[in-house]
């Protein structure tokens, strides 16, 4: 979901995020198909099996992929 | 009522999934807030939520959301100053040095001639650590004169100017372990050892948790740290010292994988029953 915050105060809730059936996605690297659960969250790093990119769910319905960012510097717990 | 929760996050870790499961059975209500997406308009009224949790593991956007929210009214775990003290090393040490905490010996410095003369005058050898970070990343053990030189150039010429702020902190001879205890409000949930051959234990860098039976003098450090910096569900790092134990920093967005495996406490489910606490009041 997004949320947006408006100067008049309005809450804006854009997009829910569906729960996803697909099992699995093309890596955006090398295209090899990468298996997933079926349960898997928007935000998720999976390795491609095939390339070994580390890559991450931007979107649940399709399943969509991208390498997932270098860490930077003010990344941390 | 049911409390109307926001989760706060971009990635998705164990962490996470433990906290989202733990929600959903709980038959909680939730909603997450993707930071790539989210837009916080200063001054605008406040959200629907009765709390929001964050979970990011960027400390800017962490910092800056929390604080919004937090003018906008909207009561978050942890709290925009909490973020702001947590995140920032010489914050941290100040707020605990000022609650009568015991804390390693440490110096700022802000040009490399200055930050010299410290480490001199600590004695080697000593860390250097950057004013903000985590995981254990870019920390520097200072052994003598010709490194402290060394890093401190590269640091002023290589990094951002937050790179020439130099935190240095005395280099305490831990036993290969530190002590991770994690705080709920005033309350101690658990701690842990991390253990590591490295002198820097942090499971992110490869250091294996371990159980760690609480003691008084755990509970009254990690609770009386966690205040010093404004309460909230907090990771307290504490360095055995010969002369006793020393608070080393306090972590905001808690890490909990490895201290859920090594305790079998149910950390998620209790910062579940802490949000649901935070929204009813």
């Amino acid at each position: 979901m997004i949320l947006a915050l408006t100067n008049t105060g309005d809450v804006l809730f854009a997009e829910v995020i569906p729960m996803s059936t697909a099992t699995s996605a093309t890596c955006p690297e090398c295209e090899a198909a990468v298996p997933l659960k079926g349960d898997v969250e928007k935000g998720e790093i999976v390795p491609c099996p095939d390339c070994g990119a580390e890559l991450e769910v931007i979107e649940q319905d399709p399943i969509t992929l991208r390498l997932a960012p270098a860490e930077e510097e003010d990344w941390g717990e | 009522m049911t409390a109307r929760i926001g989760v706060l996050c971009g990635r998705v870790r164990v962490e996470e999934k433990a906290l989202f499961l733990a929600l959903r059975r709980r038959g909680a209500t939730y909603d997450r807030l993707d930071e790539e997406q989210v837009r916080l308009s200063i001054g605008g009224l406040a959200p629907a939520f009765d709390v929001v949790l964050d979970r990011s593991i960027h400390h800017g956007r962490s910092m800056y959301a929390l604080t919004i929210l937090n003018q906008a009214g909207v009561p978050t775990v942890n709290s925009g100053r909490v973020a702001q003290v947590c995140g920032d090393k010489i914050l941290t040490s100040v707020a605990l040095q000022a609650a009568g905490l015991p804390i390693p010996r440490t110096t700022v410095a802000f040009t490399r001639e200055a930050a010299l003369q410290a480490i001199e005058a600590m004695g080697y050898p000593v860390v250097l650590k950057p004013m903000v970070g985590s995981w254990g990343r870019l920390l520097a053990k200072i052994n003598d004169r010709d490194a402290a030189e060394a890093v401190l150039e590269h640091k002023e010429t290589l990094g951002s100017y937050q790179h020439g702020i130099f935190y240095i902190q005395e280099f305490v001879d831990k036993p290969q372990r530190d002590i991770r205890a994690l705080v709920i409000e005033d309350r101690l949930v658990g701690a842990i050892y991390r253990r590591a051959d490295h002198w820097i234990t942090n499971t992110a860098r490869g250091g294996d948790a371990h159980p760690c039976p609480p003691s008084p003098a755990i509970e009254r450090l990690a609770v009386g740290a966690a205040r010093a910096v404004g309460g909230g569900f907090l990771a307290v790092d504490l360095l055995e010292h010969k002369e006793g134990m020393l608070v080393n920093e306090v972590n905001y967005t808690p890490e909990f994988r490895g201290f859920s495996e090594a305790t079998g406490i149910d950390v998620a489910d209790q910062v579940v029953d802490y949000l649901e606490a935070v929204a009813a009041n």
